[in-house]
């Protein structure tokens, strides 16, 4: 979390399994549909993406993600509900039918998502994270500086993250 | 989006741009500035503070809210943290009430029945009433504007803290002015005026420290 890039991967590379598992969980616990789990973790990911400047570093980071999650998975689970998106399914016929709808929410998802940017901060987003370029690449190609780059995609995440707030 | 493709976003995204503690520290010491520049700037301290300044009331008076600002901003530098441990930062807030209880009977067995009341109203709360929740708006904002930043577990409580902190650093600054000494004054005007700002900052937070 010290702006150490391939650092800050590895860790977010770790989290991500914990986080689908608790969300599963959750969302047995809570009666919600197993395909809205990925879209959980991503929230949850959001959030401690945008809140990581809390994190005091002289103590274990456990107590403080816990908390965030926990925060962020109830949140998400509580508002879903009350939009009215979460029928009580049979749980084993969601689970067998996730792998099959996963890709047609992923691609929705990513339609919504790209939809709300702006034109420059979604061709930033969907270089970076569609066709995997780095940053450098991304600033080569579309004409920008890389600190302009960097400043465009902050901006775009911490929209992103507010988006689900009020969603 | 795939949850790897938002970690790709995420790392290129790694530095960290925000921190929490300096941030409030900054917007502590910018928010005091600006309003003890508001209190000079308009009503001044009061012209006797040199002689009056040796009086145990004052002292007291001074230190009381001063020492209530501090133990209130402890928790709001803690308040945004996730799975910080707020217990002892809670508990402080206690000290003061307790201290102004305690200076409340003290002051009773001191002055005569006769003048309680005129202790009590004093000479100056409407005053009192009007510059502690005008002097709090600036370190309100300074702290509203780091704490939505943060991610605090209950929003309304938070900003309540928060307006409690900025309620009593607000009367410590006017303090310096206020010519009504008698712990019973301060013990109703500037807790009804603290507290007024409290709530106000329970309801704004509910509202805007949501994340």
């Amino acid at each position: 979390m010290n702006g150490d890039t391939e650092a800050y991967h590895q860790f977010l590379v770790a989290v991500t399994p914990h986080l689908r598992a608790m969300a599963k969980r959750r969302c047995r616990q809570f009666g919600a549909e197993a395909v809205e789990v990925e879209d959980i973790v991503q929230e949850v990911l959001l959030a401690v993406h945008t809140k990581r400047g809390t994190w005091d570093r002289t103590r274990p980071i456990g107590p403080w993600l816990s908390a965030i999650v926990r925060n962020k998975l109830i949140d998400s689970l509580r508002r879903r509900n009350r939009h009215g998106g979460l029928p009580i399914d049979d749980f084993t016929e969601t689970l067998a039918a996730e792998e099959r709808q996963e890709t047609v929410t992923d691609r929705l998802d990513t339609e919504r998502v790209l939809a709300l940017l702006k034109p420059q901060q979604r061709d930033i987003v969907r270089s970076i994270a569609i066709d995997g370029s780095g940053v450098r690449d991304t600033a080569e190609r579309l004409g920008m500086t890389e600190g302009a780059v960097r400043v465009a995609l902050h901006r775009a995440l911490r929209f992103l993250s507010a988006r689900y707030g009020s969603k | 989006m795939k949850t790897d493709d938002l970690i790709k976003l995420l790392t290129q995204d790694a530095a960290v741009s925000f921190r929490l503690a300096p941030s409030m520290a900054a917007a502590l010491v910018g928010s005091v500035c600006v309003s003890a520049a508001v209190l000079l700037l308009t009503i001044g301290i009061r012209p006797d503070f040199a002689d009056a300044i040796y009086a145990g009331r004052v002292v007291f008076k001074l230190g009381i809210t001063l020492l209530a600002a501090v133990i209130a901003a402890n928790l709001v530098f803690r308040i945004g943290r996730p799975g910080a441990d707020l217990g002892l930062p809670k508990l402080l807030l206690f000290v003061p009430p307790v201290l102004v209880v305690a200076a409340v009977v003290a002051e009773l067995f001191a002055i005569p029945a006769s003048s309680w009341k005129a202790s009590m109203m004093g000479r100056n709360s409407a005053v009192c009433l009007i510059f502690i929740p005008l002097l709090s708006l600036a370190p309100l904002l300074g702290s509203f504007i780091v704490l939505r930043r943060t991610a605090p577990q209950h929003p309304g409580l938070a900003g309540a803290v928060a307006g409690l902190m900025s309620g009593c650093i607000a009367a410590s600054l006017y303090a310096w002015r206020c010519p009504d000494d008698s712990p019973l004054f301060l013990a109703v005007w500037y807790t009804v005026s603290i507290l007024g700002v409290s709530a106000a900052g329970y309801l704004i937070g509910g509202r805007v420290l949501k994340w």
